[in-house]
C-alpha cells in the first residue's frame, strides 16, 4: 500500500439524444438554446471537473420508416457550442465527437487548432468514424465507407490531421514591428499527406495552438479500436464502468500501450456513468426506480422491444407479456441511426434469454425494457457515490468517469454540490485547476 | 422623399486590410489567434450599432509565393470566431465567411443555426466560392473547376443550407406527455435535395434557428456573379468605383430580381483609412510595405466629413447600405463607431441605439414560416 491514491478524473457529458435522458421531467429545461450548454459549462468548471463533452449524430433515427419521435432531439453544430463556450469558461476542457467520414482533415484540423487557440488550450476531439449509408445520405460524400474499413480510415485521418496540426512548430510567428518582421520563415504550414485514403498538399493555414495537438479521445471497443487507441488516443470513453468489466478493459487497453512505445499513464481510461443521488442510499434506490419508469415510457419500452424483434409491434400492450412471434432475422433492419442495435447480433437468443426472465421474474414488456435497459451507474447517498468513484479509481478500474445526467441542464448540480467536495476531501480530486490546459488536467505530457 | 437611411457593415480581417497595417502603433498582431482580440474588435462595433461584422476566411494561407515575411501569415477558422464572440456581446450581427466549394452544406446550415442560437438571432454567413487548384489541393478530392460551374455550385450548396434550416418547423418540438412523443414528426421534413453536383436527405440535425432564416451575403463584382448573388443571398455587396458606377451597378442587380419575393440589400464596398491625415498615412503604410496598396474595392483615405459626404452621394444611386473594411485596425474602426457614425447620426442618417432583436429585423427582413410548413405531413 505505498502507492499515493490515484487522482480521480471527473468530466460531464452533455445529455444525450437517447432515452437515458428525461424530457418529462418539470425540470428538464431546452437541448437546443446556448444558455442550458452555458449553465451546465459552468457547473462543470465550479465543480472543477477535467472538461465537457459534446456527442454528435448526423442523422435523425428512424424506427419503421418513419422518424424516431420518442426521445429528445435536435442538437447544434459541436464546433459551434465548445466555440460558443470557450467564451463563459475559463479552464474547463471542452471537448466533442466529430466524425472522420463525413469530414476531411483540412477542415477538421482548422477547426480544431482555432478551438484550441480560442480556449486557450482546452480542445479535445472523440474521433468517430461511420459506414453507413443512411447517415450518408445527408452528405455530398455520401455513405462511401466499408465497416472493414472504419479504423484505416479513423487512422489514417487522424495521422493526416496531426500533420496539418504539427505543419507549424509554434515559432514561426515573430510580429516584430520594429524589424518588420511577421515570420521567421516565408512560408509556413507546409504539408503533404499521401497515402490510400488521403491525397492532400499544400499550407495549412492556423499557426499551432496552445496544446499542439487536441486531446483525442476513442471511444472503440472492439479489439482492433482498443489497439487503435493504444496506439494514438489520449483518453478512452469507455462502456466497463463496473468494477471486473472495468478492470479487465484497464488492464487490457493498458497492456497494449508499451508495444506502441507509450507509458501507462499517457492513456486514460474514461468510462461513461450515470448516476442517481438521495439524501440516503434508500432515498436514491427509489428515485432511481422513478427515473428508470421516467426512462422508458410505456411506448419507448414498445419501440424498444421492436429494435430486437425487428418488426412492428405498435398493437401490443406495453403492460402485458412478451409476444409469442419471434425476431425477424434478416439484412435491413427496423431501425437506423442507433449504434446500439449493431449489438443485438442475435436477436433470437436475446428474445429466448429475455422471455425466460420475463417469465421468472413476472415482468411486463414495460418492466422487462427497464430491466435490461437500466443505465445507472452509481445510486447512492453522496457519501456513498463517492466512496464507490474513488474504490474503482483506486482498483483500477478506471482513472475516473465522464457522467451522464438524466436532465438537462440542471442534472449536473447536486453531483457538482454534494458529491465532488467528498472527493476533495479525500484528496484525490483537484480543489483548484493547477494549469490552463487540457493535456495539464488529464496529467498528459506535451503533445509531440 | 424620405432619406435611405444606410447600413453599415465592417469587415474584420488580420490586422486590417493594408498589408502592413499589423506595424502600426495600436496594431496586436501578436493577438491575432486570440478570442480576445476579436471579442473587443465587435464590441466596438457594437458599441457604434453597426449593423454587423464579418469575419473573412479562406482556405488557403494569405501567400505562400513571395517569399515575403513582413506580412500577416495565418487565420483562424471564421465561424468559430463568430461562435466565441456570440456570448461576449449582444447586439451586433456576426457573419462569417463560408467557403461553399470545400464544405458540407449539412455542416453548414447547423453551425449557422448553432450561431443564431448562441446570439440569439444574429447569425448570418458570407458565402464565397474557392476555385484557385492548391485549394482543392488541400482537401484532395477533385481537381479545380470552372468558376461558373463553382458558383453554380455554391447556388446549390446555399438551397441547401436554407431548406436544412426549414426542415424543423418552428414548433416541431412538442413534448406531449400524454402520447410520450418530443417531436411532432409530421413538422420534421426530408428535404430530398438533389442537384447537378449533390444530393441531400435531411431533416437537419438542428432546430429551425431563432431567425427561422438567418440572412445570407455575398459578394460579386461582376453581371454572371449578381444573377447567382441575388438567386442565394439577402445581401449582395457590389465594388462601385464611384457614384455613378454605383447607379449602374444596383440597376444591373435590380434586373435580376425579377422572381425574389423581396428586393435584395445592395451593400457598397469600401477600403477606409479615416482622419485628417489619412491620405500621409496610406501614403506611409505603403510605403512600409514597398508596394501601393490596391483593392478589388474602392479605397477612401479621408476625413469622416468627406466619407459622409461620399456615402450619401451613394446612398442617393440606391445603395441600401455599406460595408466598410477598415485599413487599419483597431484605428479605422474606431474612427469609424466614434467619428464616421456621430457624423451620419447628425444628419439624420444612422440608428441611435438597437431596436430591434435580431439581425433579420435590422435589416428589414420578414421572419419567414418554414417552406414546408404548409406542404404538411410527407
Amino acid at each position: 500500500m505505498s502507492r499515493p491514491p490515484k487522482e480521480v478524473h471527473l468530466a460531464a457529458h452533455f445529455p444525450g439524444v437517447n432515452n437515458t435522458t428525461v424530457w418529462s421531467d418539470p425540470a428538464a429545461g431546452s437541448h437546443i438554446e446556448f444558455e442550458s450548454f452555458a449553465r451546465f459549462a459552468r457547473t462543470a468548471e465550479r465543480a472543477k471537473f477535467d472538461f465537457l463533452f459534446l456527442a454528435e449524430g448526423l442523422r435523425l433515427r428512424e424506427q419503421g420508416g418513419q422518424i424516431y419521435d420518442l426521445d429528445v432531439m435536435g442538437r447544434p453544430d459541436t464546433f459551434a457550442v465548445l466555440a460558443a463556450l470557450s467564451a463563459v469558461t475559463e479552464r474547463l476542457g471542452l471537448a466533442g465527437t466529430i466524425n472522420s467520414t463525413f469530414n476531411e482533415p483540412f477542415e477538421v484540423a482548422r477547426q480544431f487548432a482555432t478551438l484550441d487557440h480560442l480556449s486557450g488550450g482546452r480542445a479535445a476531439w472523440n474521433v468517430v468514424t461511420s459506414w453507413d449509408a443512411f447517415t450518408g445520405e445527408n452528405f455530398r460524400r455520401g455513405g462511401f465507407l466499408a465497416e472493414a474499413d472504419r479504423y484505416t480510415r479513423a487512422e489514417r485521418f487522424l495521422r493526416a490531421a496531426w500533420t496539418l496540426f504539427d505543419s507549424w512548430r509554434g515559432d514561426e510567428i515573430l510580429a516584430d514591428k520594429a524589424s518588420g518582421r511577421f515570420l521567421t520563415t516565408p512560408s509556413p504550414g507546409a504539408f503533404a499527406v499521401h497515402d490510400d485514403h488521403f491525397d492532400i498538399a499544400g499550407h495549412f493555414t492556423v499557426p499551432r495552438g496552445p496544446q499542439g495537438r487536441p486531446v483525442i479521445f476513442q471511444a472503440g471497443d472492439s479489439d482492433s479500436g482498443r489497439e487503435f487507441a493504444a496506439a494514438t488516443a489520449d483518453a478512452i470513453f469507455s462502456r466497463h464502468g463496473t468494477l471486473e468489466a472495468g478492470q479487465a478493459f484497464y488492464a487490457d487497453v493498458k497492456a497494449r500501450l508499451a508495444r506502441h512505445g507509450r507509458t501507462p499513464d499517457s492513456l486514460k481510461v474514461l468510462p461513461a456513468a450515470t448516476f442517481v443521488l438521495g439524501d440516503t442510499d434508500a432515498d436514491a434506490r427509489e428515485q432511481a426506480a422513478v427515473v428508470r419508469r421516467q426512462q422508458v415510457s410505456g411506448q419507448t419500452a414498445i419501440r424498444l422491444l421492436e429494435q430486437v424483434w425487428n418488426r412492428d409491434l405498435s398493437a401490443y400492450d406495453p403492460d402485458g407479456s412478451l409476444p409469442d412471434i419471434d425476431p425477424l432475422v434478416g439484412e435491413s433492419h427496423i431501425a437506423q441511426g442507433r449504434a446500439s442495435v449493431r449489438m443485438n447480433r442475435d436477436p433470437l437468443a436475446v428474445a429466448k434469454q429475455w422471455r425466460e426472465l420475463a417469465s421468472a421474474k413476472k415482468l411486463s414488456i414495460r418492466d422487462l425494457m427497464i430491466e435490461v435497459s437500466a443505465r445507472q451507474t452509481f445510486v447512492g447517498s453522496p457519501a456513498t457515490v463517492a466512496r464507490v468513484i474513488n474504490d474503482l479509481v483506486q482498483a483500477d478500474a478506471s482513472d475516473g468517469f465522464i457522467l451522464v445526467p438524466h436532465i438537462t441542464p440542471g442534472g449536473l448540480d447536486a453531483f457538482a454540490e454534494t458529491v465532488v467536495p467528498l472527493l476533495q476531501e479525500r484528496g484525490v480530486f483537484r480543489t483548484e485547476y493547477t494549469g490552463t490546459t487540457l493535456r495539464h488536467h488529464l496529467g498528459l505530457g506535451a503533445a509531440p | 422623399m424620405t432619406p435611405v437611411l444606410p447600413h453599415l457593415a465592417v469587415a474584420l480581417d488580420g490586422a486590417g486590410w493594408h498589408p502592413a497595417a499589423w506595424r502600426e502603433p495600436d496594431a496586436r498582431p501578436t493577438e491575432l489567434f486570440t478570442a480576445r482580440y476579436w471579442t473587443e474588435l465587435a464590441r466596438e462595433a457594437e458599441r457604434g450599432f453597426l449593423d454587423f461584422v464579418t469575419f473573412e476566411d479562406s482556405f488557403s494561407l494569405q501567400s505562400t509565393q513571395d517569399g515575403r515575411v513582413d506580412r500577416v501569415r495565418g487565420r483562424l477558422d471564421a465561424s468559430l470566431i463568430a461562435a466565441a464572440v456570440a456570448p461576449r456581446t449582444t447586439g451586433i450581427g456576426l457573419v462569417p465567411t463560408v467557403i461553399a466549394t470545400h464544405t458540407e452544406p449539412f455542416h453548414v446550415s447547423k453551425a449557422i443555426a448553432s450561431l443564431d442560437y448562441a446570439s440569439s438571432g444574429r447569425a448570418g454567413y458570407r458565402m464565397r466560392i474557392s476555385a484557385q487548384p492548391h485549394e482543392f489541393a488541400h482537401v484532395g478530392r477533385r481537381e479545380a473547376g470552372e468558376v461558373a460551374d463553382l458558383l453554380d455550385e455554391a447556388a446549390d450548396h446555399v438551397e441547401v443550407v436554407r431548406r436544412l434550416w426549414d426542415s424543423w418547423e418552428d414548433d416541431a418540438e412538442i413534448r406531449d406527455a400524454a402520447t410520450g412523443r418530443f417531436v411532432d414528426r409530421d413538422r420534421l421534413h426530408h428535404i430530398d435535395f438533389a442537384g447537378r453536383w449533390f444530393s441531400v436527405r435531411g431533416p437537419s440535425i438542428t432546430p429551425r434557428p431563432p431567425q427561422g432564416q438567418p440572412p445570407v451575403v455575398a459578394l460579386a463584382h461582376a453581371a454572371p456573379v449578381y444573377r447567382l448573388a441575388v438567386r442565394a443571398a439577402d445581401v449582395v455587396l457590389v465594388t462601385p468605383r464611384d457614384p455613378a458606377h454605383a447607379e449602374e451597378t444596383v440597376a444591373q442587380v435590380r434586373a435580376e430580381e425579377t422572381g425574389r419575393a423581396a428586393p435584395v440589400h445592395v451593400f457598397g464596398e469600401l477600403v477606409v483609412f479615416l482622419g485628417a491625415t489619412a491620405a500621409d498615412r496610406l501614403a506611409r503604410l505603403d510605403e512600409l510595405d514597398g508596394t501601393p496598396f490596391t483593392s478589388d474595392a474602392a479605397v477612401f483615405a479621408g476625413t469622416p466629413n468627406d466619407l459622409v459626404d461620399l456615402l450619401t452621394e451613394l446612398c442617393a444611386a440606391g445603395l441600401t447600405g455599406f460595408r466598410l473594411r477598415p485599413g487599419v485596425l483597431p484605428d479605422d474602426l474606431v474612427a469609424i463607431t466614434r467619428e464616421l457614425v456621430p457624423r451620419l447620426r447628425a444628419r439624420g442618417m444612422f440608428r441611435r441605439g438597437y431596436t430591434e432583436r435580431t439581425l433579420r429585423d435590422r435589416l428589414g427582413l420578414v421572419r419567414p414560416a418554414s417552406r414546408y410548413a404548409q406542404a404538411g405531413a410527407e
